[in-house]
């Protein structure tokens, strides 16, 4: 019963932003989004880290697709965040699928190091790019979103927001169906034990292959999405402390839920401008610290929260 | 016709009278809250971001108590005193984007004057207008900023780095016209990189003869620069061009010159003022410095300067580096912009005699402006700043321009001291209005009309 | 010539800096099975107390000669304090969880460490540069290198040997390796794991704040040192194979005598170029140079 009531609780969620949207201060709203376009790169993550995966290196999509996003427009003249976030998961889409052959045989730590390695190639490379503006990156400018124009309008960036929004549930909810599936519940059997899966007739490599092209499309759409509510994209994206940030709100999550990604994001986003707000020199400390704290106190993440007090309700 | 301008000019005698009146009587009322953004943490926080920051709280506290010499000597802006917010620029643009998106909605401040790195000042720029605030960028240097966008709320008062190359190529060759060969050595990101462009780029049109041998561009932060010094070494150039800063500038000396990498090769930092009085003792004679424009030791003897260096002085014991003058231009053009705005404004005021609605109009013409009427009064503005005049006429007079200056290092007695100074008027390193940087050198670097 | 023997010379210069600061990681992981990324805020924290010493000692005007004394002393003291601060107060509570949560827990102590350094230190640059010319210099190829590096190449190959010696050849080291294979069986014959464990960190973390400590007269401390320098101790140890002794080495020298080929032949590629050798590596060997056989299980 209670996964429909998560999918439910989500939906409720997502329309109430989508209503108050209108309402919320600017700088809440871009916070909001911000957390939004996190959580769907850790909506991925997750999937993955349920797969007994974790990667070091998922800003490599993240980056990706916020410049298979970008470069529509100085390239091709295109300025649709709808365009923008397509690109992006074909682009995205495309890259991992080739990846997923040689990353499906890592685990642990070498998944890990190997991610973090083929996204800092893809640093390297953009730094080395002056055509795209190289370390300083450039901005990205929106005109329309499925052909109305938005752009320079007043209410640019709550359409933003909205289709933030609006793609964060779609994705969340088929994320949701996915667990569901078969396919999608051999994830928690492979983290578990891998030959069993294979012994019962599984593919462990196909089933990891298409997690991780979930995963790095979802990291993609996040990254596009991100650029189009910044307005500016740069190859720090790609780089290591990025990918480290999601592997943060992805443990401070916990992979309980779908919802879970999207709490995680928009707590960490809190915590992180309270801390760069009210101690600017110590700030990297107080995240440190919560992370710490979250590990020792909370070791299911955020979410084990809810499902504890559900089992003492 | 003379009577006319006599009452007008009495007018405007006495409305300036009123207005500073009204400021001296208002001045305690609201202070201006000015968010500062600079790096308090990483590695551009020592060299730049630390000095800024503790030069801008001098200013302001200078300012807030009308001590700066004239025309700054009004309190404040206008009478108004001065409040600071004060952000960390470390991060990367998206955290900067929220950053400030929460300094002018949160915090609610009234201008804000920031951003070292350039791809900050590049992301925040579309977020400054999209906000409606007055946004002046105080340190950062590349000339994307108004060559690829315009804008109505952003300002930059310091000149772009465009400058730092020809002025040094223009006093490298005047030390050595028959340059055959160079080499540089840059950080492997923008500003590294684009310093290298600009520098060949120049070098090629000035003297199409001297060859470039090596490029080493090691990555920011790299600490060991063992094989690019046996690289620089072995190229046999004549020169080494450099726009390494900070801690990368100072590792790299301090593994050159026991290598004896200098012995016959003339080294040009870019941007090594900053860290010439550390460097004492790992640092050749000769070596060619800029300090970005002509502050620090190229600054002219002006009560400004010397203002600027006292204050700076009784905070850190230190003489200002090329980042506090920089933030002292921003803050000083931003004072000369609001105060002429005010002025205007009152200037503009119905005139007196007006039967209807005067009450209403003055407090109108004696409110605070609005950023629009400072926006408009800091485009095109030429103000002085403690390292001269600083003319406010690229991007549509939202880009400052000055001239450069370059010198030569010799240590003496334990002090780096620089000598030979050449200062190179604004014609000769930047380009005019409608050309890009890139353009201009490639077409030669004709002067413009200024 | 010339230049091959300078690639082969700042290679392995370079080589033996790597080797210096990633040993500590490794031994770390190998016996732990911890990626220990504080590691690099123990290098920073050896490099900055290194600096602040030998400045004091050289400030006060003693022999210059004893600064090297000096830099041995600021990586012992901070291997002692912060190697069982960290273990004591804050890991051994977390053994039995995935590495992968202690890759974070390492994480959040590096970032501590960061502002930690930075409100002990501030940000200023700091440097002490009178230990890296004392010993004089030499010339090779017509290059002029000063004896520092042979130093640090020597304190690298003393180091890698004295570790190797003691795994194989002492009481203590064959207990570790026991450790090493399997922990409850080495529990079960009576080992004191948690004593290995707490030696092992320590241990490590002195070699960590040692890479530094060695590193300070050649470079600049400033904000940020630690991240770049364990990208690169990372990078090294997963190319070597995690825990590998050997490996560790051998991976040094050959991302060493790499990076100083691309500097020397080709120095665009030099950002990367540690990165693709770990692409490669990996590619071509899923674990590493070195790695020990796994038992499966079922």
């Amino acid at each position: 019963m209670s996964r429909d009531r998560s999918a439910g609780i989500l939906t409720a969620a997502f329309v109430a932003l989508l209503v108050g949207g209108a309402f919320l201060p600017r700088w809440a709203m871009f916070l909001i989004d911000i957390s939004l376009c996190y959580g769907i790169v850790v909506l991925g993550m997750m999937l993955l880290m349920r797969t007994g995966l974790v990667s070091f290196g998922h800003g490599l999509y993240y980056c990706l697709g916020a410049y298979a996003a970008g470069t529509l427009e100085p390239f091709f003249g295109v300025a649709d965040v709808g365009l923008m976030v397509l690109s992006a998961v074909a682009v995205t889409a495309a890259a991992s699928a080739l990846l997923a052959l040689l990353l499906r045989k890592y685990r642990d730590i070498f998944f890990a190091m190997l991610s973090l390695a083929l996204s800092m190639i893809l640093y390297g490379l953009l730094v080395k790019t002056s055509a795209l503006g190289s370390s300083d990156g450039f901005n990205v400018s929106v005109r329309t979103l499925f052909g109305f124009v938005i752009g320079g309008t007043d209410y640019e960036r709550r359409a933003i927001f909205a289709t933030t929004v609006v793609v964060a549930w779609i994705c969340a909810m088929l994320m949701h169906r996915y667990l569901q599936s078969q396919r999608g519940r051999l994830a928690g059997a492979i983290r578990d034990n891998e030959l069993r899966v294979e012994y019962m007739g599984a593919s462990v490599a196909n089933t990891i292959h298409v997690n991780y092209v979930i995963s790095a499309v979802l990291a993609g759409v996040g990254g596009a999405l991100a650029a189009a509510s910044v307005g500016h994209i740069d190859p720090e994206m790609a780089y290591w402390t990025t990918s480290g940030e999601f592997v943060f709100v992805g443990i401070l999550s916990g992979t309980g839920s779908v919802a879970a990604p999207f709490l995680g994001a928009a707590i960490f986003e809190t915590i992180r401008s309270t801390a760069y707000e009210y101690s600017p020199n110590t700030w990297q400390m107080t995240l440190g610290i919560t992370m710490l704290v979250v590990i020792m106190f909370l070791p299911g993440g955020l979410w084990s929260l809810f499902t504890r007090w559900r089992k003492a309700a | 016709m003379q009577r006319r301008r006599l009452l007008s000019g009495a007018a405007l005698a006495f409305a300036v009278l009123a207005a500073l009146s009204a400021a001296q009587s208002q001045a305690q009322d609201k202070p201006i809250r000015i968010g500062l953004v600079t790096f308090l943490s990483g590695p551009a926080s020592g060299p730049f971001g630390v000095p800024a920051k503790v030069a801008a709280e001098a200013i302001v506290e200078s300012l807030n108590a009308g001590r700066a010499p004239a025309p700054y000597n009004s309190k404040g802006f206008a009478g108004t005193p001065l409040e600071m917010v004060i952000i960390d620029e470390a991060g990367g643009a998206t955290k900067q984007v929220a950053e400030y998106r929460n300094l002018v909605q949160r915090q609610e401040v009234d201008f804000v004057i920031g951003y070292i790195s350039s791809g900050d000042c590049l992301a925040i720029a579309p977020v400054a207008e999209e906000l409606k605030k007055l946004t002046v960028l105080f340190d950062c240097g590349t000339p994307r900023i108004f060559e690829e966008g315009a804008y109505r709320y952003v300002f930059r008062t310091r000149a772009h780095a465009t400058m730092d190359a020809v002025g040094g190529a223009l006093y490298l060759l005047e030390q050595m016209p028959a340059l055959k060969t160079y080499a540089g050595i840059n950080q492997n990101y923008a500003w590294g990189q684009d310093s290298w462009n600009d520098w060949t780029a120049v070098l090629s049109v000035l003297r199409p003869e001297a060859r470039a041998l090596t490029s080493q561009m090691p990555k920011f932060g790299a600490g060991q620069y063992g094989a690019e010094i046996s690289a620089l070494s072995q190229s046999g150039a004549e020169v080494i061009h450099s726009s390494l800063w900070g801690g990368d500038l100072e590792a790299f000396m301090l593994q050159a010159v026991p290598r004896q990498l200098f012995k016959n090769k003339r080294l040009v930092l870019i941007a090594g003022e900053p860290n010439l009085h550390r460097l004492v003792g790992n640092i050749p004679d000769g070596t060619i410095v800029g300090a970005r424009g002509p502050h620090g030791v190229f600054a002219p003897e002006t009560p400004l300067n010397a203002w600027l260096r006292e204050i700076y002085k009784a905070a850190t014991g230190l003489d200002p580096n090329y980042p506090a003058y920089s933030v002292a231009q921003a803050f000083l053009g931003l004072k000369a912009a609001y105060e002429k705005a005010r002025l205007d404004k009152i200037r503009n005021a119905i005139p007196m005699g007006a039967a209807k609605g005067v009450k209403e109009e003055m407090e109108k013409a004696y409110a605070a402006p609005a950023a629009e009427e400072v926006a408009a009064a800091l485009e095109g503005l030429t103000f002085e700043g403690p390292s001269g005049k600083v003319m406010m006429r690229l991007g549509k007079g939202h880009q400052a321009v000055q001239g450069t200056a370059y010198g030569t290092t010799r240590t003496v007695g334990g002090q780096v001291l620089v000598e030979n100074v050449r200062h190179y008027p604004v014609e000769r390193v930047q380009p005019p209005e409608g050309v890009t940087s890139v353009d201009w050198i490639k077409g030669g670097m004709k002067p413009g009309k200024w | 010539m010339g230049q091959l023997l300078a690639v082969a010379i700042d290679g392995l210069n370079y080589a033996s800096w790597l080797f210096i600061i990633a040993v500590g990681l490794t031994l770390i992981y190998g016996v732990m099975k911890i990626l220990n990324i504080a590691h690099g805020s123990l290098y920073a924290l050896g490099a900055y107390a290194a600096a602040s010493l030998a400045g004091y000692w050289l400030n006060t005007g003693r022999a210059p000669m004893g600064s090297y004394g000096m830099l041995l002393l600021a990586a012992v003291l901070v291997g002692l304090i912060a190697g069982p601060v960290i273990e004591r107060g804050l890991l051994r509570f977390m053994y039995g969880k995935e590495e992968i949560v202690l890759v974070l827990v390492t994480y959040a102590v590096f970032l501590i460490l960061e502002d930690f350094i930075k409100l002990a230190w501030g940000v200023d640059p700091l440097f002490i540069a009178q230990p890296y010319g004392l010993l004089g210099s030499f010339s090779i190829a017509g290059l002029t290198y000063p004896v520092y590096n042979l130093v640090l190449m020597a304190v690298a190959i003393v180091i890698g040997c004295l570790l190797a010696w003691v795994m194989a050849r002492t009481r203590r080291g064959k207990m570790l390796i026991a450790v090493i294979h399997d922990r409850e069986m080495a529990a079960a014959s009576g080992i004191n794991v948690a004593l290995v464990y707490f030696l092992t960190f320590t241990v490590g973390a002195m070699l960590g704040a040692m890479g530094g400590a060695l590193t300070a007269p050649m470079i600049s401390m400033q904000p940020g040192i630690g991240a770049e320098t364990i990208v690169l101790a990372f990078a090294v140890v997963v190319i070597g194979g995690l825990g590998s002794l050997p490996g560790a080495a051998l991976a040094a020298v050959l991302v060493g005598l790499v990076r100083s080929a691309a500097v020397h032949y080709r120095p665009e590629l030099d950002l990367f170029s540690i990165y693709l050798v770990m692409a490669i590596v990996l590619i071509a060997r899923p674990k590493g140079l070195f790695t020990t056989q796994e038992a499966r299980k079922i």
